[in-house]
């Protein structure tokens, strides 16, 4: 094949891949904040961001016929999906983690994944009462199109761009990437630049210190939950937009390739969360496609590696990350004081 | 001399018994009447009254009461099997129709073949219902494995395509549906530019990458409507309008739902269940169905007549073989098997020796627009004929 045909593709995948990853970025965060705060692993996360990817389904679906502009659905969508992850997240916090904050770090992590599971069931309950399971989005008209139509038609700078390297994108990859980014500089700011994210900060380092400093760390604990929460509601909304079809149980895969992504970014690290993400979306995307350059290069090896190895390809990065660089790529390590 | 008169009273009990037998006949049905799949159990169960209706009038001319008794197996084995045993102890049937699933059917004809108990099915497609080689067992509908090599006719014949794209959900049912594919395919000299399984529900952007590179004329996709659909969505968002390929997995009305109005088009599937468009003689059939149930007739409720049809001739063949006389279960099962049966809703029906229907059809439904309309439909045989 020639190289005209095959570097577009190569381009394609590659920003395909950076486009998923940036789900599993924001998603990401949601296990980094929580880890670098409480230092525990919230494995119900995965479920708190397919909560935000059924309420932006429902939103969609009812606004599914009313004229209101589509970008203003999409708002509604998201924010109706941050309020309700947000708040499920703090409530999942308050009932199940912090009665157990004393406990041995394995309890917190054995409710977790009870949590994890009873809100799969509810999820499917809920939605099974209408004779639902694999929840459509609806999404507004023109969200589907190629983001840069015809050819010689005028574009914004943006689509000249992209396709002037062979890369065609569709509108929603588009808002899916400007709303990850308004979403991880709104983070940036919160975290930075607040009083909030001083005292989240703050209680993050040392809890009782900072709580004889003032600091109501229980808040603050709520306050980091929240805005995790939010973040799940987002990256579930954009998931659904994505890839259009959610159910209660699609959570896990993405979840569980996400907390991959936190801890190879070092986890408890924001920007490490965001590296981790992309890297592990293009990882993931290159591997499903290395059966075609198997093929080209006349491998037969490579030519086995199919689509349904691209979920190991995280995996294998994680245990290479952990052998030799084991607090991640941007992480730093904790020094045990005596 | 007591004794005597209790023998003789005996005697007379069973004297009587043997004359109501012989006046009675009845045909069972096996299918879920009730639970999430008695809407199609229903629909046999009420093509199956429909031919005894019309064949009543016939037994009663050679002094025979046909009555039709039908049994609800919910959809679950143990039920099916359970209703079998009571039917087997029933001596008054001498065949049973049914069932709807191919896994109540296999253990059901098991528990019906002791007492040489024919069945005939009108919907189990699973390889396993006959090539256990039961004597009893027959079915008129098409075999799984019948419809790996019609799907690839179908992608050669009709969508012309030169090469083909094949992929598989990596379950026993989709895998093996693919590599029949694949082979029929590689046998006609199609070339396959990509074979793979992916257990993915959501994520298809590498698959979708590869098949925009390599540009193939058809997808053959061996799984079920809920993995396919979001594939497909995601396949037409891409702006990629190849035709997309698969088995009775795709038999759903959901299809069109997941996938979205603007991509459900040019989407194929094989299914055994006919529309009932498909079959010429089924006009009146479908007039008398509304008339009698007040409900409408569907591809399960024509075949359902067809096997009790089928039943029903072979009754009365044995009957007449048997000197008019109420022939023995082994007699009708032997009979069944061995005839021909001609002008049914689905054409000719006569089995090979282990009771698969020697020449079926499959029928290849098109979703256009978000709706399933007969695409063709094609001849397929058994394995073993």
């Amino acid at each position: 094949m020639e190289l005209s045909v095959l570097l577009p593709f190569i381009v394609n995948v590659i920003v395909g891949g950076l486009i998923l990853g940036f789900v599993y970025a924001i998603i990401a965060l949601g296990y980094t904040m929580v880890y670098g705060v409480l230092q525990l692993i919230n494995f119900a996360h995965s479920e708190v961001f397919i909560t935000g990817a059924v309420v932006g389904f429902e939103i969609f679906r009812i606004l599914q016929d009313s004229p209101m502009n589509g970008y203003l659905k999409l708002l509604l969508a998201l924010m109706s999906a941050m309020v309700v992850s947000g708040l499920l997240n703090v409530l999942i916090e308050r009932l199940a983690y912090r009665p157990l904050r004393g406990a041995p770090r394995l309890v917190p992590l054995i409710t977790a994944i009870g949590v994890s599971l009873i809100l799969q069931d509810v999820l499917r309950f809920l939605e099974g009462l209408q004779g639902r399971f694999d929840l459509t989005y609806t999404l507004p008209a023109g969200f589907g199109n190629k983001f840069c139509a015809a050819e010689g038609s005028s574009c914004a700078p943006l689509g000249n761009f992209l396709r002037s390297v062979g890369v065609d994108v569709q509108l929603k990859d588009v808002i899916l990437v400007v709303v990850a980014l308004v979403s991880l500089t709104v983070l940036n700011y919160v975290v930075n630049r607040t009083r909030l994210g001083k005292a989240i900060r703050a209680v993050s380092q040392d809890r009782v210190t900072a709580g004889l400093m003032g600091i109501d760390s229980n808040r603050m604990i709520s306050a980091t939950f929240l805005i995790g929460g939010a973040l799940g509601g987002v990256s579930g909304v954009l998931f659904g937009i994505k890839f259009g079809t959610v159910n209660a149980y699609s959570g896990f895969d993405p979840g569980i390739i996400a907390f991959t992504a936190a801890v190879l970014g070092g986890i408890g690290s924001i920007p490490g969360a965001v590296l981790g993400g992309l890297l592990l979306g293009v990882i993931q995307n290159l591997i499903g496609v290395m059966n075609i350059f198997g093929d080209l290069l006349g491998i037969d090896n490579l030519g086995t590696i199919d689509a349904s190895y691209s979920k190991i390809g995280p995996f294998i990065v994680l245990v290479l990350i952990l052998i030799f660089k084991p607090t991640g790529l941007l992480g730093k390590s904790n020094v045990e004081k005596v | 001399m007591k004794k005597t008169a209790l023998s003789l009273s005996v005697l007379a009990a069973l004297a009587l018994g043997t004359a109501s037998a012989q006046t009675t006949i009845k045909i069972a049905t096996i299918s879920p009447l009730s639970g999430g799949q008695s809407n199609l159990g229903t629909q046999i169960r009420n093509g199956a009254q429909l031919a005894v209706n019309e064949y009543a009038p016939q037994f009663k001319k050679l002094g025979f009461n046909l009555q039709l008794v039908p049994y609800d197996d919910q959809a679950d084995p143990a039920t099916g099997t359970a209703a079998a045993r009571k039917i087997a102890a029933d001596n008054q049937i001498l065949a049973v129709v049914g069932t709807l699933n191919s896994g109540v059917a296999i253990p059901a004809s098991a528990a019906l073949a002791p007492s040489n108990l024919v069945m005939i099915s009108p919907a189990n497609t699973a390889n396993q219902v006959t090539d256990r080689g039961l004597a009893n067992m027959n079915r008129i509908v098409a075999r799984d494995d019948s419809q790996g090599p019609a799907g690839a006719n179908f992608i050669m014949d009709n969508l012309k395509a030169k090469k083909v794209y094949v992929l598989n959900d990596k379950t026993a049912y989709g895998e093996g549906l693919a590599a029949e594919v694949e082979k029929a395919l590689k046998a006609k000299g199609v070339t396959i530019s990509g074979s793979e399984g992916t257990e993915e529900k959501s994520d298809f952007s590498s698959i979708v990458a590869k098949i925009k590179l390599t540009r193939p004329d058809a997808i053959y996709f061996g799984g079920i409507y809920n993995q396919i659909g979001v594939f497909i969505k995601q396949l037409r968002g891409a702006g990629i309008t190849t035709p997309v390929v698969g088995g009775d997995g795709l038999d759903s009305s959901e299809l069109p739902t997941i996938v979205g109005k603007a991509g459900a088009n040019n989407i194929y599937y094989t299914t055994v269940a006919a529309p009932l468009e498909a079959l010429p003689a089924a006009k009146t059939f479908a007039a008398s169905f509304q008339k009698t149930f007040n409900n409408p007739a569907q591809g399960f409720g024509a075949f359902g007549y067809d096997a009790a049809t089928v039943t029903l001739k072979g009754l009365l063949e044995a009957i007449r073989a048997n000197g008019n006389k109420a022939p023995t279960r082994k007699m009708v099962q032997d009979t069944i098997r061995k005839g021909t049966y001609k002008g049914l809703l689905s054409g000719e029906v006569s089995f090979n020796s282990v009771g698969d229907r020697k020449a079926a059809t499959l029928y290849v439904m098109n979703i256009k627009d978000g709706k399933a309309v007969l695409e063709t439909s094609l001849p397929v045989k058994p394995p073993k004929n």
